[in-house]
């Protein structure tokens, strides 16, 4: 790997890339390069900004060795870090009074590192702001809850002093031969009548009531009232219900012992005086100092929220600017210093077609900053694995995620997407065809692709929406083709369409219909018209016929196979663009040519005698070209691969022509032989190889790492020694590559006979959705068009048109169409790419704040 | 007759097979077009193709109900012959 870091000049030639731009942008991934470049410090913030902007390269990480934490930019990433906490927390008041963020127009740029230090202060500033509002206003609301409670307790207790005097008065009656013993009067023994009152959560009441009695022996006399009134926690915002208590009592000790409890059980205590005026003109002072609290309050509301307010035009931009400001920091973080500590050195993963835009990128960057050094781009020759880029606009993105959902491309390999937008939604219809069903299809997806940019700007959160929204030009199209289809098979809603007039007449006369209930039309007679054919679709008769299942079986299955085979010999075909633009065109020699033979040889076969059936036998010929004598061809494909014969029927032929049977013979005999030749090709070619390299590439170890560049230029011999390395079968033993093309082998010979039969669901799915259809129609909507009463008619066809509207969307739509989707992926993944697809490489993902942004939105 | 159906449907999906990717508009997403337009031509014809020759000689004709068959007389203006006429 010595000239690993060798430099070549960069195709910057208008023509060049004009050349490059005109290739189908989806057929194959777009060719990378490794760059290196080498950035002045001061420039590299600006200019990594820049690429951010652009989103064409993807860097790699130099410092792997390096700890998160050790790296160059920590501090900075922490700055961003405790900005986007700001950020969070302003966001979370902003949410806490409701007040909507929103979405700024313009996407403003990363900020300059002059204006990083505005920004922090700002956002300091605001965080300040915010948070002495919010103390300041809890201070506030404490405040104001205590005067609630205030209020609260001289109201209630009121009551309770009224009581109180009348049971006082009885209990000093009592009292008053002992009383009098001491020289107290009856005033007096009133007046050292202690109470407490105050205010307790309304949950600790029983516990508390508890609590007095046993510290007090039953001496303490506890009133309560429940306020009707809830409060609300000033700190927390929570709802509370609390109670008003008085606690009467004897005797300073007992106050003592009373108010301990009551600072254990969080219970507030106001002073409230025992005389009724004190306490109403108290009440009085307590209203107008609430009143005027309130007033304040309103005040500091307003203006927090005119604060909020003019924080929430701003917080968007602020969010996307550290956002792009932290993406750039982490960016610098994979860049290398240069030992002299003059430039940073970044390696960087380019699509060749964007060279020059980053190039901009960069100059643009060093300009930003005035450096007099400019920073420059180096193209290095690398033997490692690219990463996989498809270019694709928003038509083809819902088509390439169906193949990167499967396995994304190896560099550069042919790129199934291309052909999947028009043969997935054709297979989709094969299963789908229904005119009506096809339409309702059609609509929604048309509906989606008019109004994609007002849907699109509405971001969702519902998961199945944007699947939907996702693919809704996969949708269209299957819409469309669905219809295509459905017309052919001349299926709406389960029923046909005459357009083109029937083929078919009736020549029963009146007697003969009325004495047989079930009557069948006679193809060699009058019945079909003479020499004449229903132009498209199927003839509208059939759809009436009792008998229609055995027609329609027989075309379908016939045509699934027709396409099946007809797919799988494209994807065969594909592996020869791979053999060929991967300079190993050896390989279409010992693998295409023995697979393809066999499939055309054995299947295409089968796929003509079908067309050749359909032409051979006509229902007015006579014998053996009569409909009693035509074979069946699945029968005669058996009997060919197993060398059987079937005896035909009398005075009909075994075979459709003559030298049928050794044409068979031949055909299955170099389909055998293509076997041993896929077995054995392939291994002996390598082993070959490797011989001859031994003698005589003994000192050319350099040339290996040249040819892999797969330049036009490199030349022919040098091919097979690329590909053996770039595949490291250099190291691999021979008894494993013999192994590996046997599973090989075995796998496809195996595969062709399953994966032809796997085509069948072709006709399976479709069949299923037409008699769905078909029986929803009868049990369902018949019912109601059937009824003739006059008042239950119309409102059962309401009723059952209302269900069959239903059902009809629910089910033959959705999971019909959710279904025939599956297969349709099936068909694609499994039968049409194995045949060419490698899907071993990793997606090129681009820094792109474009693409950043959209990640943390979601 | 049989042959004027064929005529016309090869040159319909002809046009959209062979003839538009030929015209497609210059851009960066001809390639798509072409191979979008090649495709379809290609893929509907084959379908109408096969559903055409699978009725060019059918081996059964349909079963019918006898109501079917004389609604069909009436609705499609197929006059049932009046005289007993030796069928089959």
């Amino acid at each position: 790997m010595a000239n690993k870091t060798q430099y070549r000049q960069i195709p910057t030639s208008e023509s060049q890339i004009k050349k490059r731009a005109k290739m189908n942008p989806l057929f194959r991934s777009e060719e990378i390069t490794l760059c290196q470049m080498f950035i002045q410090p001061e420039a590299a913030y600006t200019s990594v900004s820049e690429l951010g902007e652009t989103g064409a390269v993807q860097f790699r990480d130099l410092n792997t060795e390096v700890n998160a934490f050790q790296r160059k930019f920590v501090s900075e990433v922490r700055r961003c870090d405790e900005m986007q906490r700001k950020i969070r927390y302003v966001e979370a008041e902003l949410k806490k009074d409701g007040v909507k963020i929103r979405d700024c127009q313009e996407v403003p740029r990363a900020p300059n590192p002059r204006e990083i230090i505005d920004l922090e202060a700002k956002l300091e500033k605001t965080e300040n702001e915010i948070m002495e509002l919010s103390q300041n206003a809890i201070n506030l609301k404490t405040n104001y809850l205590e005067l609630i409670e205030l209020r609260h307790v001289l109201k209630k207790t009121q009551g309770f002093f009224y009581d109180e005097n009348v049971i006082s008065t009885e209990a000093m009656r009592n009292n008053m031969t002992q009383e009098d013993a001491t020289g107290q009067g009856a005033n007096q023994g009133r007046g050292r009548l202690g109470f407490i009152a105050g205010t307790i959560q309304r949950e600790r009441v029983p516990a508390f009531e508890r609590m007095l009695w046993r510290i007090s022996r039953g001496n303490v006399f506890l009133r309560q009232a429940e306020m009707d009134e809830t409060l609300e926690d000033p700190e927390t915002g929570n709802t509370l219900y609390k109670t008003v208590f008085v606690a009467f009592f004897q005797g300073e000790e007992l106050k003592n012992r009373i108010k301990k409890v009551c600072t254990g059980f969080h219970a507030s205590l106001y002073p409230c005086p025992s005389a009724n005026d004190e306490r109403e003109e108290m009440l009085k002072g307590v209203l107008t100092r609430l009143e005027d609290l309130n007033m304040v309050l309103n005040q500091t509301q307003d203006h927090r929220s005119r604060v909020l307010h003019n924080v929430s035009k701003e917080l968007p931009r602020w969010s996307i600017m550290v956002k792009k400001m932290k993406a750039i920091y982490h960016t610098m973080n994979l860049f290398n210093m240069d030992v002299t500590k003059k430039c940073l050195i970044g390696e960087c993963w380019v699509p060749v077609l964007d060279l020059h835009k980053v190039q901009k990128a960069l100059s643009d960057g060093s300009a930003a900053v005035g450096s007099t050094i400019p920073s420059f781009l180096n193209v290095i020759e690398t033997n490692e694995t690219k990463p996989t880029f498809n270019r694709t606009n928003k038509f083809t993105r819902g088509f390439q995620n169906l193949i990167d959902a499967y396995g994304v491309a190896s560099y550069q390999e042919v790129n199934p997407a291309l052909y999947t937008i028009i043969t997935f939604p054709f297979l989709f219809g094969i299963m789908f065809g229904d005119l009506g069903h096809g339409f309702i299809m059609f609509a929604f997806g048309f509906w989606m692709v008019s109004g994609e940019r007002k849907l699109g700007a509405k971001k969702s959160n519902n998961e199945i929406w944007n699947i939907f929204f996702g693919g809704r030009y996969i949708i269209l199209l299957m819409g469309i083709f669905s219809m295509y289809t459905g017309f052919t098979y001349n299926d709406v809603f389960s029923k046909s369409m005459n357009i083109f007039g029937s083929k078919w007449r009736i020549n029963y006369n009146e007697s003969t219909i009325m004495s047989n209930p079930l009557l069948q039309l006679d193809p060699s007679s009058n019945d079909l018209m003479e020499g004449e054919i229903y132009p498209w679709g199927l003839d509208p008769i059939w759809q009436l016929g009792t008998n229609k299942i055995i027609f329609l079986n027989s075309y379908k299955m016939k045509l699934s196979i027709i396409f099946g085979v007809v797919h799988m010999i494209f994807g065969v075909c594909m592996s020869t663009v791979n053999h060929n633009f991967f300079r190993r065109r050896v390989y279409i020699l010992l693998e295409f040519l023995p697979q393809i033979i066999f499939l055309v040889l054995l299947f295409a076969y089968m796929v003509f005698m079908m067309f050749f059936k359909w032409v051979l036998y006509n229902p007015k010929a006579i014998p053996p070209h009569s409909p009693g004598c035509a074979p069946s061809v699945l029968i005669m494909f058996i009997n060919m691969m197993l060398f059987k014969k079937s005896p035909p029927l009398h005075g009909c032929n075994e075979y459709m022509f003559t030298d049928q049977e050794l044409l068979q013979k031949i055909f299955v005999f170099i389909g055998l032989l293509c076997i041993p030749w896929m077995l054995l090709g392939k291994p002996l070619y390598i082993m070959c190889t490797r011989k001859n390299n031994n003698k005589v590439h003994n000192g050319h170890n350099g040339d290996v790492n040249q040819a892999m560049e797969m330049t036009p230029e490199t030349p022919e011999e040098l091919a097979p020694a690329a590909h053996s390395e770039s595949h490291g079968h250099e190291e691999e033993p021979l008894s494993e590559i013999f192994i590996h093309q046997a599973i090989h082998t075995i796998e496809y010979v195996l595969s062709t006979v399953s994966h032809t039969a796997s085509y069948l669901r072709l006709w399976a799915l479709s069949l299923a959705h037409a008699q769905l259809s078909e029986v929803l129609w009868n049990m369902v909507l018949a019912l109601g068009l059937k009824s003739d009463d006059p008042i239950k008619g119309p409102i059962m066809i309401t009723i059952m048109f209302a269900a069959w509207a239903c059902f009809t969307l629910a089910i033959l739509v959705m999971m019909e169409g959710l279904s025939a989707f599956l297969h349709t992926l099936r068909l694609h993944w499994v039968e049409f790419m194995s045949k060419f697809y490698e899907g071993l490489g990793y997606v090129f993902q681009p820094f792109s704040f474009k693409l950043i942004l959209d990640e943390t939105d979601e | 007759m049989g042959a004027l159906p064929f005529i016309i449907f090869t040159a319909i999906f002809g046009v959209i097979g062979i003839v538009l990717p030929i015209v497609a508009p210059k851009g960066p997403n001809r390639g798509i077009v072409q191979c979008v337009l090649i495709l379809t031509g290609a893929t509907c014809w084959l379908f109408w193709l096969c559903c055409y020759m699978a009725q060019m000689n059918p081996l059964i004709g349909p079963k019918l109900h006898q109501n079917t068959i004389l609604i069909m007389a009436r609705e499609w203006g197929n006059q049932l012959p009046v005289n007993p006429e030796p069928h089959h």
